[in-house]
């Protein structure tokens, strides 16, 4: 399905919120999500199936004033 | 000095971490600033990019960090982004940046105290980028912020303290709040004439991250900082018009 990741579309597999980070290769990284503009902390990304034109946001630390 | 949300700081000085020519010079910058707060931020992550090593690199400076929301433009951008800072950066502290005009990036003090709110309720330990507006610190106070950041001169400027009378008067109002003078400082000076006024922190970050020689001129802050909170509270002088002659003039020598 294709999703859009970070403002790009991409087309991935997964659905499951954390196995889709798996498979974007996020794995163990220090990231925070958002789906559809709402975040989503940590513990409940295994609750989080993402569907066809979901937009999903990863962020990380960053140089910052 | 006073404590920030029930922390005690090792030193006045906040420093951003943006802008440096290398992740080697920021650390050198940090370690001769003695900064007591290191700023950061979140951005668009890809796979194996650049935010790990950041992580790893400022995990290493020691001292509290404290994210910030910089780039929000409304309530709902702010609240969910220091949402995703808090779960990142492990720390219930937000530096809420919530900006209204392009231009001068002065913050949106309507969206701001709807934000503050918000995150409090929450649980958050909200520090506001603000403007020295005595009513808007008030509504910030009541919903809850124990710590107010007006700025000195847009962010990035380098103009220094644009209303010094402005903060006097914040200094004047809020006498137990900790007040952080939060953008606009362009060299030491400026910091220390904000110390003088009483504040209790200044954050800076260009200022130092732009200099020709960073490690250098956060030395520089350093010694500003502490020269002027060391000036406040030795309680200076108050100036005057007209010369007031410091040598005395009873026995003088009568020689004309």
């Amino acid at each position: 399905m294709r999703i859009t990741l970070n403002g790009e579309p991409r087309d991935v597999t997964a659905a499951r919120l954390t196995d889709l980070l798996d498979e974007l290769g996020f794995g163990d990284a220090r990231v925070a999500t958002a789906v559809n503009e709402q975040f989503v902390a940590v513990a409940d990304r295994a609750g989080v199936i993402v569907a066809e034109d979901d937009r999903l946001e990863i962020v990380a630390p960053m140089q910052g004033g | 000095m006073r404590a920030f949300y029930e922390t005690e700081l090792t030193s006045s000085l906040m420093l951003g971490t943006a802008g440096y020519p290398s992740p080697a010079i920021l650390a050198k910058a940090f370690k001769a600033s003695g900064a007591g707060v290191c700023t950061v931020s979140l951005r668009r992550e890809s796979a194996g990019g650049a935010g790990q090593d950041f992580w790893a690199l400022i995990r290493e400076l020691g001292i509290p960090i404290l994210p910030n929301t910089a780039g929000c433009h409304t309530v709902k951008e702010a609240v969910t982004t220091a949402h995703m800072a808090r779960e990142v950066f492990d720390t219930p502290w937000i530096k809420l940046e919530v900006i209204g005009h392009t231009d001068t990036l002065q913050p949106d003090v309507f969206a701001l105290v709807e934000a503050a709110r918000v995150l409090l309720e929450d649980g958050f330990q909200v520090f506001p980028y603000t403007t020295d507006d005595l009513v808007v610190g008030e509504k910030l106070l009541a919903a809850g912020c124990e710590v107010l950041m007006p700025w000195g001169a847009p962010i990035g400027s380098g103009l220094g303290l644009n209303n010094e009378y402005a903060l006097r008067a914040m200094r004047s109002e809020f006498p137990e709040v900790p007040l952080v003078v939060d953008a606009g400082i362009g060299v030491p000076s400026h910091a220390a004439r904000a110390m003088e006024l009483g504040f209790d922190a200044v954050l800076l970050n260009t200022a130092v991250s732009q200099a020709g020689d960073p490690a250098q001129m956060a030395r520089a802050m350093a010694l500003a900082v502490e020269a002027g909170r060391a000036a406040f509270q030795a309680d200076p002088m108050e100036p005057r018009d007209m010369a007031e002659p410091s040598t005395p003039v009873i026995g003088k020598a009568f020689l004309s």
